[in-house]
């Protein structure tokens, strides 16, 4: 019988084919001048290959990205992008000059306003909007990257990578591209004879330039502590005392905003005063963040695993080995993926802000005319329903759990916290509580399958306002979680409608606490209570290893 | 910057006054306010009197200013609050945490 003859390596022989073509754009090892570096991208791209170009949540490959922007679009078009992070102009200016099509991302910060126009007029194809470790995962079944654009401190000429304290998505992009026979360039700070350490090994790249200056990076943790309003230390009190206390949190992952912060500041303040040393607080999952300087210093803190690093944070980090993640080199290494992977299994606690929650408990930053995505957060504010392995703060929010019952029968299981802070007001008396989140206005702008949900209802176990903190997981049905959500609603027109023998009654249950019912003393809420009250006293605290950027510096 | 002035009065039952005879909380920095209580006597009634900069809220200054009093049986007693430009959020802690100072017993000093 005739067997017919299929290649089983066409992915192998169509790089080795693009290779051959730019093989003398390269200099010494794995060396391209920056200046050859728009001939080489036009060489080994392809009409609608995937492209990643990495964007991540700090650092950002800017040289390689304005080279792809240069590129004819009569030889390199319909590309299909994917990375996590969009935030450089030059980012959707690719789809602005015809060269790219397509894009499947994570967050997109600073462009989302512009990435919703361009949705609505047709210039860019929206695939869908991931979380970090949903859009790895892809990289790895139908979003293998053909082209991987990374960025390093450091190479060496045979294209040993250093990517050192700003590691975040390099390892898992690179990965995914080389090992499905892909293409690998990396724009690199500097060219050395040997780098400090090896990050990516030499032969999972196959170029490195030296970009004509730094790499971008973006100081995204850095929360001054003299912004901090006694609204919010009235809020971290509360959720010092009625839920880590409460709950006896030892892992956790801090959203990046001014209620984190300001809870990080009271650690060694009010929760010591609580008596919480060592009963909370001991793990975490998040970025260098310098309000966790005077906790770390107080002793606090046994583990801090990094998503990337933090702009002045380096020698204050590499000085503590014992909290830090830090390689044979001394520095930081930091990973997206892995810290994603911890915030989904391993931390028993979400704890951020957000924008708006409607009347079901349903919360999302999104907002009507930008397309933002969320990054990390739904990943980490969602309950992980692999988890398998126990604890106390875990358990006991299972068994408070009121449709546990219903779900399982008699069957004990525990739920992550998931905590959401927000005042009832923004700022301009802008309501936080609403009847339809805005996500449903952007979903018709800009054509998405879905209104974009940061943390859907069944997932949030806890609401926090000025107001009282609202324990969500406990409430048995849809009605009784919406009365929960007026009762702490204050002025808005949802919290007006709450009506008052039904929010004693959820309060007699413990299902709302007031600051009164926790047993806070609302007169202490105010700035006194912070450890540090601005930037400097954190460089103090830090003694002088903090070295916060240019524009933090107000003294 | 012309200045809205908004008086209201009130009357619960079983009115209680504040433990102090005077009490005074916050600083009209932006966003924020400052809460001046006294003891009167109004036979039982209460009167607030805001001073405020926004013009287009003095529906929700009435909720949340009715709220508290009722909330709490005030009576016997004056309050004035100097805003400028804060939200609900920050007024309603203020005026709690007004009346949780208004209520301490007498220390020496601060």
């Amino acid at each position: 019988m005739e067997r017919e003859v299929r290649v089983w390596d066409n992915l192998k022989r169509d790089t080795e084919e693009r290779m051959k073509k730019v093989a003398h754009l390269v200099e010494e090892g794995k060396v391209v001048k920056a200046e050859n570096t728009v001939a080489l991208l036009e060489g080994v791209i392809k009409p609608g290959d995937k492209v990643n170009l990495e964007g991540n949540n700090q650092k950002q490959a800017d040289f390689l990205a304005e080279c792809l922007c240069e590129v004819d679009p009569k030889k390199v078009y319909d590309l299909h992008m994917v990375q996590s992070v969009v935030s450089l102009k030059s980012h959707l200016d690719v789809f602005e000059k015809g060269i790219a099509k397509k894009l499947d991302f994570s967050f997109s910060g600073p462009q989302a306003g512009r990435l919703a126009d361009f949705v609505r007029d047709g210039k860019l194809e929206l695939g869908a909007i991931h979380t970090y470790l949903e859009l790895f995962g892809r990289y790895y079944a139908d979003l293998v990257p053909k082209v991987a654009l990374v960025v390093a401190f450091e190479a060496d000429k045979e294209g040993n990578l250093y990517t050192g304290f700003n590691t975040e998505d390099t390892p898992i992009i690179v990965e995914a591209t080389k090992f499905k026979q892909g293409i690998v360039i990396a724009q690199v700070n500097k060219i050395v004879d040997k780098v400090p350490r090896v990050d990516i090994p030499a032969d999972w790249v196959d170029f490195v330039i030296q970009s004509p200056k730094n790499f971008y990076i973006e100081p995204l943790f850095t929360r001054d502590p003299g912004l901090i309003t006694d609204t919010q230390v009235l809020m971290g009190m509360m959720a010092l005392k009625g839920v880590y206390a409460e709950y006896g949190v030892q892992s956790m992952n801090h959203g990046i905003g001014f209620f984190t912060a300001a809870i990080e500041l009271m650690l060694p303040t009010y929760a010591e005063e609580l008596g919480l040393k060592g009963k909370i607080c001991s793990y975490f999952a998040l970025n260098p963040h310098p309000t966790m300087i005077p906790a770390i210093e107080s002793g606090w803190v046994k583990n801090i695993h990094c998503f990337g690093g933090e702009l002045g944070m380096e020698e204050y980090v590499a000085a503590r080995s014992d909290v830090f993640f830090i390689g044979p080199d001394g520095t930081l290494r930091s990973n997206r993926a892995y810290s994603q992977a911890a915030g989904l299994y391993a931390m028993d606690m979400f704890i951020g802000g957000t924008l708006q929650i409607d009347k079901y408990g349903n919360s999302s930053t999104a907002t009507a005319n930008r397309v933002a995505g969320f990054g990390g957060a739904p990943n980490m504010g969602s309950d992980a329903k692999g988890r398998r392995h126990s604890s106390d703060a875990w358990l006991k929010c299972g068994l408070e759990y009121g449709m546990q019952d219903q779900l399982l029968g008699k069957m004990p299981r525990g739920k992550k916290l998931v905590v959401q802070m927000q005042e009832t007001f923004k700022e301009k008396m802008d309501p936080a509580f609403v009847d339809e989140l805005d996500a449903w206005k952007l979903a018709k702008n800009a054509n998405l399958d879905i209104p974009p949900v940061m943390v859907y209802s069944d997932d949030v176990t806890h609401y926090i306002t000025e107001e009282g903190i609202a324990y969500f997981h406990k409430c048995v049905d849809m009605k009784e979680k919406m009365a929960a959500i007026r009762a702490i609603a204050g002025y808005t027109e949802i919290g007006l409608q709450a009506k008052e023998e039904e929010t004693m009654d959820l309060r007699k249950r413990g299902i709302v606490k007031t600051p009164e019912d926790l047993g806070i003393d609302i007169t202490r809420a105010n700035r006194s209570m912070l450890a540090a009250k601005n930037i400097k006293e954190l460089v103090e605290w830090s003694g002088g290893l903090y070295n916060p950027p240019a524009r933090f510096r107000n003294w | 910057m012309a200045l809205n002035e908004l008086n209201f009065k009130y009357k619960v039952e079983n009115p209680q006054s504040i433990a102090k005879e005077y009490s005074h909380l916050g600083v009209v920095g932006s966003g924020d306010l400052e809460v001046l209580m006294e003891k009167k006597d109004f036979g039982g009634g209460t009167e607030v009197k805001v001073v405020t900069p926004v013009t287009g809220f003095d529906k929700v200054w009435e909720m949340v200013v009715t709220k508290f009093v009722k909330g709490n049986n005030l009576g016997d007693l004056l309050i004035e609050i100097n805003d400028n430009n804060a939200t609900p959020v920050v007024v309603s802690m203020r005026l709690r945490q007004a009346l949780a100072e208004a209520n301490k017993k007498e220390k020496g000093g601060e």
